[in-house]
């Protein structure tokens, strides 16, 4: 029995490498089985793909969509496909078609790199990801090492874009925490501020240190700074307690939606109305299922998006997203779809075409992205510094009504 | 009886030569194939994790067959090594320019600092008996990753600054560099880890466990897991030989800690890497394998890791597949009925079996 | 000091949850002497349940709350039958394993029937909140509701097992099951009961729980579930007061130590009393000494 089991194993085994092996053999030709990763509703725009002239851009991705973060990863994916499905139905860049795949990491660095991996073996040549910052350091790692052009949608951390290769389509987490002090201390919303953030998130970190040191300029007093951890986040009494022992006027919120719809409910149970201040995370509140909008009123953050916007590019967008996902997109899958949007841009401003191998490609886009300046639904006129970061300016929203509305 | 002796001897060595014979195989065939470049790159990059994983499996099997105490808080130790060895090479980059001896270096600080985690956890844990040991052994993984998660230490030319509050209180000159950043952990660690390297650790474990377990200290261990009230009668110093073998056992985590930090470029302690979690998956590792059977956890390690990545295509069922594949293996090889079957055929065993008798309790 | 007072009743308040959750924990492993890791992920499937009947299909609460605990006990039972009660006479360990799988399998069941988006989840309680002290102390419904319903539970399921039948079937199983079942206890049935109870109690507190905390995702069981693991060993396992005990002072712990030692450092001052606790006594507060039997 249990030699028949080990057998098994040993078999299983031997499969699997084989199986590893022979997967490198399968990146010269298309493999008809991708495709097939693809969220099920562009069933036909890839099939068409190959008929085209047989070369396209393959376009990873890398990001939770299993685990406590695929909220994000999932967005991300969706988002990403739609603007895939768009450019490819509209002809492709340059006339080339795109395929994008789209890798699970479980929003852990070791599985990013696993996955960063598998789009290798699948013949990626430019990344969108990964997702969650310190995942996304890791494969920058890796993709810095292969000289292949990353850009990540949502990876926040300062260090996600240390290689030239790599840049990023969101703020970082320190031009958050600068900006959203400013805001605050420019429009006198408070002079004393109570912060909660997320000692175990380095987003959640990284802006509250930026938010606190420019605090300091701004008059405003930090009266409680009371972290949770990613193993403590369903109770939030004894921070908002402390908070509203403390007297603070405006509660700062630097982490998620989903946590913060947790403090705003727990903020009503204490009968506690101080003003509310998210970042960009906070974006996706009024979408979380069966979310009781009246206690988000009067909830400023910082966004590059809102979904309600009149712009006719976000229109389209939350109008296909949708339909296709019955939900209203967050930042997380706004910032996919500019991303694509992006790598379209640099290709052709880099005269990229898909027989280039990936390193060539990366400099060639490496040197594009400095000169491009981008209108997308994440902002207009976005342009980007040789260092990764780009430049844009946030928006400030505040939900009245139980909608999203820039100020 | 003497006779009798020799020959479970000799079948012993031989059942463990095989099990270093698999090993360097392994490492021949991988090698060669990628030579010849038949190696996707997923599996390259897989080959790190799995020395990782297979220095883990065979170091809990160490005190979960061998010593037949139940941990979960392996991973923590695996956090010890890590961290630790982490911050050593960070400090080291520039005194110990030879990233080979600084690697090596840093090994002996992971599996030292592991080591002496292990018997400060050890000397209270091991007093306790069955699930209460396995809990607290959890609690301790757990507070290790927590604690480890608060500490800020940077550097600068006044030396060294430690905090548990956050980077600011560290008040760092500008020339300053963070090394653990609280819980965004460690960037820039150097990536030393290689196959050949783990390969090579993976070889001096089974060495050390394979030697430890046929050794005198190794029966004592064994006698004590089947009857400590016996054991203890014939005068084993309980106290010594358990403490002896879990710190064993804690000391090759950390070593496995050491080849995870040095393979990633980032290295924070989550719930997903360090957390109970990840020891969970380790003893899955090791009951999957068979309890007490090395080579069993090898294999079993090499499967499991291997399992959900070649799943990949199936998306969103692939962990769900993973779970019934679990659940299924051990109704299988586990259930009262599958196991009559299995002990029936157990003494002409080929995978050296000489553990398996002894499971739980 | 109301400070205190606050904190005080926000812990037992957590603490009561942990508490009904541990109850589940500690039934079982009193009688099937198996640890059901897979117990937090039955919490989920509750919360879950009572999302889809009263937020989705606009059911009264009440009856949601109903639907909810019948579909956890079917849940239970079925789980025990499949995955559980093949091992039985198996390896602690190999149990354990299957109950991780079970947990993995609910969690991903979850995942694709619901996504993994954060669910926002209507609390079921409409008991105004009260005010105490001119303002300063503000104790809410779902507090109050959730100290009630773990000191009712605690009462009905201490009654039933000292004074019905099947009580004192389960207690003579936890005791000594071949004994027992000389005696004419039927055992399998004794502890598909055991695991219908506690499923039942799971429904319940993932009802009290995303209350209380509003959210729901597949992964919201994992870590009350492992608290309250904790909680049923602290309080000694096997022992009903026992994890009653444990449940309440874990929850207290947990907010003290989050209020006046340091919110990053909560868990692990909860462990580290988990195990000064263990290390004093053995095995826990009210747990039987194990005779050790030459």
């Amino acid at each position: 029995m249990k030699k028949a089991l080990s057998l098994l194993l040993v078999c299983a085994m031997t499969f699997s490498l084989a199986a590893c092996g022979s997967k490198d053999e399968g990146t010269t030709a298309p493999a008809e089985d991708n495709t097939q990763t693809e969220t099920g509703t562009d069933a036909e725009a890839p099939a068409e793909t190959p008929a085209a002239d047989g070369a396209v851009f393959k376009i990873g991705g890398i990001g939770p969509t299993t685990g406590g973060a695929s909220a994000y990863g999932i967005a991300v994916q969706r988002g990403a496909q739609i603007a895939v499905d768009e450019i490819n139905a509209a002809g492709g860049i340059n006339g080339v078609q795109i395929e994008l795949n789209f890798q699970d990491d479980e929003h852990d660095p070791e599985k990013s790199v696993n996955a960063y991996n598998t789009l290798k073996d699948w013949g990626m040549q430019i990344l969108i990801g990964s997702v969650t910052s310190n995942p996304c350091i890791a494969v920058a790692e890796e993709s810095h090492k292969d000289n292949l052009f990353q850009l990540t949608p949502s990876g926040t951390a300062v260090k996600c874009v240390q290689y030239d290769n790599a840049f990023r389509m969101c703020f970082s987490d320190p031009n958050q925490g600068l900006e959203s002090a400013k805001y605050i201390g420019a429009n006198s919303l408070a002079s004393k501020v109570a912060v909660i953030y997320d000692s175990s998130d380095p987003y959640s970190v990284g802006i509250f240190e930026a938010f606190r040191e420019e605090a300091q300029n701004q008059n405003i007093e930090i009266v409680a700074a009371e972290a949770f951890t990613a193993d403590s986040k369903t109770d939030f009494s004894v921070q908002v307690q402390k908070a509203k022992d403390n007297g603070a006027e405006l509660l700062y919120m630097p982490f998620y939606y989903t946590e913060a719809s947790l403090v705003l409910a727990e903020c009503k149970k204490q009968s506690y109305a101080p003003a509310f201040f998210g970042v960009d995370g906070m974006d996706g509140i009024l979408s979380v299922e069966n979310f009781d909008a009246s206690l988000a009123e009067n909830l400023m953050y910082m966004a590059p998006f809102v979904a309600n916007s009149d712009d006719e590019q976000v229109k389209s967008f939350v109008t296909k997203y949708q339909e296709q996902f019955n939900e209203v997109p967050n930042q997380f899958a706004a910032d996919a779809y500019d991303c694509v949007y992006v790598v379209k841009a640099a290709i052709e401003a880099g005269n990229v075409t898909p027989d280039m191998d990936a390193s060539a490609m990366c400099d060639a886009l490496k040197a594009a992205m400095t000169t491009i300046s981008f209108d997308g639904i994440t902002g207009k006129g976005i342009s980007w510094e040789a260092s990764g970061e780009p430049n844009k300016a946030p928006l400030i929203v505040q939900i009245q009504n139980g909608e999203g509305v820039a100020l | 009886m003497r006779q009798m002796k020799t020959r479970v001897w000799s079948k012993n060595t031989r059942s463990n030569l095989i099990t270093y014979g698999i090993v360097i195989a392994a490492y021949l065939v991988v090698e060669v194939m990628m030579r010849a470049g038949m190696i996707s790159s997923l599996l390259k990059g897989l080959l790190v994790p799995l020395c990782m994983y297979v220095i883990l499996a065979v170091s809990l099997n160490l005190t979960v067959g061998i010593l037949g105490e139940l941990s979960l808080g392996h991973a923590g130790f695996m956090c010890v090594g890590a961290f630790s060895s982490a911050v050593f090479s960070k400090c080291m980059l520039e005194a110990v320019p030879a990233g080979g001896v600084r690697f090596f270096l840093a090994i002996l600080v992971g599996a030292a600092f592991a080591a002496l985690f292990g018997i400060l956890v050890g000397i209270p844990v091991l007093r306790l008996k069955g699930d209460y040991l396995a809990i607290v052994t959890l609690a301790f993984g757990e507070i290790i990753k927590n604690i480890v998660n608060v500490i800020f230490l940077g550097r600068d030319s006044r030396g060294f600054h430690i905090s548990t509050k956050d980077a600011f209180s560290l008040n760092l000159e500008a020339d300053g560099e963070m090394i653990i950043n609280g819980p965004q952990g460690i960037t820039g660690t150097p990536q030393n880890s290689s196959f050949f390297i783990g390969i090579i650790l993976i070889l001096i474990t089974l060495f050390i466990v394979i030697n430890l377990v046929n050794s005198r200290t190794g029966r004592a261990i064994m006698a004590i897991r089947d009857n400590r009230i016996a054991a203890e009668s014939v005068g084993i110093n309980i106290t010594k030989y358990k403490l002896l073998a879990f710190t064993v056992s804690a000391s090759l985590a950390g070593v496995a800690g050491v080849l995870y930090a040095h393979n990633l470029s980032t290295l924070a302690a989550t719930p997903k890497n360090f957390g109970y979690n990840m020891s969970i998956m380790i003893l899955v590792f090791v009951v999957l394998g068979g309890i007490g059977n090395i080579r069993g956890s090898i294999i079993a390690a090499v499967v499991l890791t291997l399992l959900p990545e070649m799943l990949r295509s199936l998306n969103d069922y692939r962990m769900l597949i993973y779970a019934v594949v679990l659940i299924v293996t051990m109704i299988f090889t586990s259930s009262p009925g599958g196991r009559a079957f299995r002990e029936r055929y157990s003494l002409k065993l080929l995978f050296g079996g000489k553990n398996q008798a002894k499971e739980g309790e | 000091m109301m400070g205190f007072i606050s904190y005080l009743v926000n812990g037992i308040s957590l603490g009561s949850v942990y508490a009904i959750i541990a109850l589940g924990y500690t039934m079982v492993y009193g009688i099937a002497k198996m640890l059901n890791f897979a117990h937090g992920d039955v919490i989920m499937i509750g919360g879950f349940v009572v999302f889809t009947t009263v937020s989705g299909m606009g059911l009264p609460p009440m009856i949601g709350i109903l639907i909810s605990v019948v579909a956890c006990t079917v849940l239970g039972v079925v789980i025990e039958r499949i995955a559980y009660k093949p091992l039985r006479g198996a390896s602690k360990l190999a149990v354990l394993i299957t109950a991780i799988g079970v947990s993995y399998f609910l969690q991903n069941v979850a995942l694709l029937i619901y996504g993994a988006n954060t669910k926002s989840f209507t609390s079921v309680v409409t008991i105004p909140p009260l005010s105490l002290a001119g303002g300063s102390l503000i104790i809410s419904g779902e507090t109050m509701v959730t100290i009630t319903a773990c000191i009712v539970i605690m009462i009905v399921l201490t009654s039933f097992i000292k004074y019905s039948k099947s009580g004192r079937a389960m207690l003579a199983v936890s005791e000594d099951s071949g004994a027992a079942q000389l005696m004419g206890v039927n055992v399998n049935a004794t502890i598909a009961l055991t695991f219908a109870i506690g499923s039942a109690l799971a429904a319940i507190a993932g009802v009290l729980l995303c209350s209380s905390y509003p959210s729901l995702t597949p992964y919201t069981g994992a870590m009350p579930g492992i608290k309250a693991f904790v909680a049923a060993v602290f309080g000694g396992i096997g022992s009903i007061p026992g994890a009653f005990i444990g449940g309440i002072l874990l929850g207290v712990i947990e907010i003290l130590g989050k209020a006046y030692i340091s919110s990053q450092l909560a868990d692990a001052i909860v462990f580290a009393v988990l195990i000064v606790v263990l290390l004093v006594k053995p095995t826990g507060l009210l747990g039987r000494q194990i005779q050790e039997k030459v």
